[in-house]
């Protein structure tokens, strides 16, 4: 099956596409693309830890099984208004 | 009511797009580039938004909000894409039949935008760029 990852903001610019699509197994969850993802872009594991995922754009878990097709958007720490 | 556009925003437009004849009241946020950010020059900022979510989130917090207070009608309008000094980035109103819930909703609804809706912007100043919110 294959999934939809959308990137924005520094997780964009590290892997230099706003959109890639990725190839997984049957039964893949959010963890496994995270995986995936981190051993195509190396760089991008080095903000895991802030990085949050989206599947068809609500907030989802790292056990949450896809399906083919699916629209999983990477989540940098938000930053939107101002900072006042 | 809700946009996230690469147009400059219009107060004025978004409070007469919302104030109905029952509205006492109209509560607005403005937020607007400001020259210094944490100790650097700012020359302009880059807003990026991920548009279809970013709109959700904006009903989310519509949602929470009529569940706290008794609002008619409420409008948030994000701009993305390059902002100098002084634009606005995002205006927010809010109109109810009275002034306490538009203006303490207005304001639960910056304070919530900042935290749930997925838009980031790149401060980008003479010494470098920086994405807010990543390790700072």
């Amino acid at each position: 099956m294959q999934v939809r990852v959308k990137l924005f903001a520094a997780a964009r610019e590290i892997v230099g596409h706003g959109e890639v699509a990725i190839e997984l197994k049957e039964g893949s969850t959010v963890g496994d693309l995270m995986e995936g993802i981190f051993g195509r872009y190396p760089a991008l594991k080095e903000m895991a830890g802030a990085l949050v995922f989206a599947v068809n754009r609500e907030l989802a878990e790292r056990s949450m099984d896809l399906q083919d097709g699916d629209e999983v958007g990477v989540i940098p720490p938000v930053s939107g208004g101002t900072d006042v | 009511m809700y946009e996230v556009t690469e147009k400059p925003l219009s107060l004025e437009g978004v409070v007469s797009a919302i104030t109905r004849r029952t509205c006492g009241a109209v509560a607005t946020f403005v937020g607007i580039v400001r020259e210094f950010s944490r100790g650097r020059q700012i020359s302009y900022l880059e807003y990026e938004a991920y548009p279809e979510m970013a709109i959700a989130k904006m009903r989310q917090i519509e949602g929470e909000i009529r569940e706290k207070w008794e609002i008619e009608q409420i409008a948030i309008h994000h701009r993305v894409g390059r902002l100098g000094i002084g634009e606005a980035s995002v205006v927010i109103a809010v109109a109810a039949a009275h002034r306490q819930p538009a203006l303490e909703a207005c304001t639960y609804a910056i304070e919530r935008l900042k935290q749930i809706v997925p838009i980031w912007k790149k401060e980008v100043s003479p010494d470098g760029s920086y994405w807010v919110g990543m390790g700072s």
